[in-house]
Formats: C-alpha cells, sequence, structure tokens
C-alpha cells in the first residue's frame, strides 16, 4: 500500500501510533529538551521514549515541536 | 525527580543568571521581566507569522494583537512556574515553547471562530477497490469498512465523538477542547482509548495493519 495516499494517512490517524506514547502534558514538559537533544545529534527518542510515538498521534504536539525546532535552529544558524 | 544541587550544576551559566534576575527584586526583575517579554514576542511573532500565512481571516494588526496577546499569557505561566525550570534545557528554549503554544492555540481557535463543529462522521472517503491485495495484505476499502463499523459498535458515545471529530474531521484539538469544556490532554486520553479499542477490534477480526505502520 502507498503510505502517502489519503487513506493511509486517515487509517493512521484512526488509530494512531502503534506503540507507546507519553501524554500531551508530559509532552510539553519534555519538550525544550527533547528538541535540544535533536539539535544536539543526540538520541531524543532513547532519552525520552513514547515521545516520538506521541507527536505521530498529536497533531498540535506535533506542530508546536515543529515550531519550537525550527524557531531554535533559527535562532543557533549564525546570523539568522 | 532531581535535587535541587543536581540541578544547579545541570543548568548553565546564561539560564542561571534569568532564573536569578527574574527571582530578585526591585529594578534587576523588571529589567528581566521586560527582556523576557521581548523574547516572548519574538516567539509569538514567529509563530503567528508561520500559521497566519495559509489564513486569509487573520489580519496584519490582529496578528500583532494575537502575539502581544500570546507572549501575555506566556509570561504569566512562566512566572507561575520558574521553579518547574529544571535546567534540562536552556532557560530561553523552555521559555519559547510557552509562547509559541499559546499563539498556535489561539490562532487555531480563530481559525474556527464561527464554525459549526463537525461531530459526526460525514467525511468518509470513498476509496476505490484497488482489486485483489498481495496475500497477507488487508485491502484498504475492507480495512476502513470495519474501523467504521467498530467505531459504530465498539467505542463510547464520548470516544467516538471525540474521535470522530479530532481523527477523522479534523478538528483542532484546542477548539474541541473550548467547545466541549475540556483540555487537550484529557481529550487526547480519551482519543487515545478509543484508538486501542479500535485496533485491538481490527486484530480481534483478524485483519493486520502493520502494512500501515512507518
Amino acid at each position: 500500500m502507498n503510505g502517502s495516499s489519503p487513506p493511509d494517512r486517515l487509517v493512521n490517524r484512526l488509530l494512531g501510533p502503534a506503540g507507546p506514547e507519553i501524554s500531551c502534558e508530559r509532552c510539553f514538559e519534555e519538550l525544550d529538551r527533547y528538541v535540544e537533544l535533536e539539535l544536539a545529534g543526540a538520541n531524543a527518542d532513547a532519552a525520552i521514549p513514547g515521545m516520538r510515538a506521541h507527536l505521530e498521534g498529536c497533531s498540535a504536539c506535533a506542530e508546536d515541536h515543529e515550531s519550537l525546532l525550527t524557531l531554535v535552529a533559527g535562532e543557533e544558524r549564525p546570523g539568522a | 525527580m532531581a535535587e535541587p544541587t543536581e540541578v544547579a550544576e545541570r543548568m548553565d551559566a546564561e539560564s542561571r543568571e534569568w532564573l536569578e534576575r527574574l527571582q530578585a527584586e526591585g529594578r534587576e526583575r523588571d529589567a528581566a521581566i521586560a527582556e523576557l517579554r521581548e523574547l516572548l514576542l519574538r516567539a509569538a511573532r514567529f509563530e503567528v507569522r508561520r500559521r497566519c500565512a495559509t489564513l486569509s481571516q487573520i489580519r496584519g494588526g490582529d496578528q500583532e494583537d494575537l502575539a502581544q496577546q500570546a507572549a501575555g499569557d506566556a509570561m504569566v505561566a512562566i512566572l507561575s512556574k520558574l521553579d518547574d525550570f529544571r535546567g534540562e534545557s536552556q532557560f530561553t528554549t523552555w521559555a519559547y515553547k510557552f509562547a509559541l503554544y499559546e499563539a498556535a492555540a489561539r490562532i487555531r481557535k480563530l481559525s474556527w471562530q464561527g464554525r459549526e463543529l463537525p461531530l459526526e462522521a460525514e467525511q468518509w472517503p470513498q476509496v476505490p477497490d484497488p482489486g485483489p491485495a498481495p496475500h497477507g495484505e488487508v485491502e484498504m476499502s475492507d480495512l476502513l469498512t470495519a474501523i467504521r463499523q467498530e467505531i459504530e459498535s465498539s467505542l463510547t458515545p464520548r470516544q467516538r465523538e471525540v474521535l470522530v471529530a479530532l481523527a477523522l474531521n479534523e478538528v483542532p484539538i484546542d477548539v474541541l477542547a473550548e467547545r466541549l469544556g475540556s483540555t487537550r490532554g484529557a481529550l487526547y486520553k480519551t482519543l487515545h482509548d478509543a484508538r486501542q479499542k479500535l485496533r485491538a477490534r481490527i486484530a480481534a477480526r483478524g485483519l493486520t495493519i502493520d502494512g500501515l505502520e512507518k
């Protein structure tokens, strides 16, 4: 099956991630640490188990993650 | 939880200075709050620019108001949670997330303002039958039919309402939380429980969804 087709995405939204995931509250608590680990090239997913699955399952938290990652990455870039 | 001495050792010098100045009194604290407000405004404006690029209903002046409000709410949250900062990231990264969260939630709510929330399953896509699937794979139309049936028969009314609104109709979770008088965390817990129940029921039918996992 094509993993990017709309029906596939719908099934993923309906059934959510397969693995264990953390809550929205825990995601917010850990988001800054997770992003800095990612930007440092460390294994953020091993450091905070269940974060990646939650970001796949929760579009609002995924947006928050994307924004923080982009903002902090931009600030770290010389001349940004 | 880390002991205070552990936290102090872990925290970088700049973050420690932020914390000390915000916990001081008088002019030093006032100056730190003014600097923090600029930092939060920068993050809120960043988020508003990103999100409003595709939202015509939020105009320039409204965008600045929105950023100012988000920065203000973030400031209140941060000052009440200073003791929660453990030094596991830089203070500025920790502070940014509050401004981004407040700005994003406000934008989601504004973009749905005045719209009726679709809480019923009205938007099931028509999936063309692709023909026989390879051995071991579930045909998409069969899987969607099974999910639809289990949503109707296996979920509680609350689980069905939340799952249909969030996952099928893509209502933003902050918007649904506001309309239902709930919170993002509580609704996500309901969504998670509903998904787990659906997964178990799909597995009990002998259907496999492994081909869909990333």
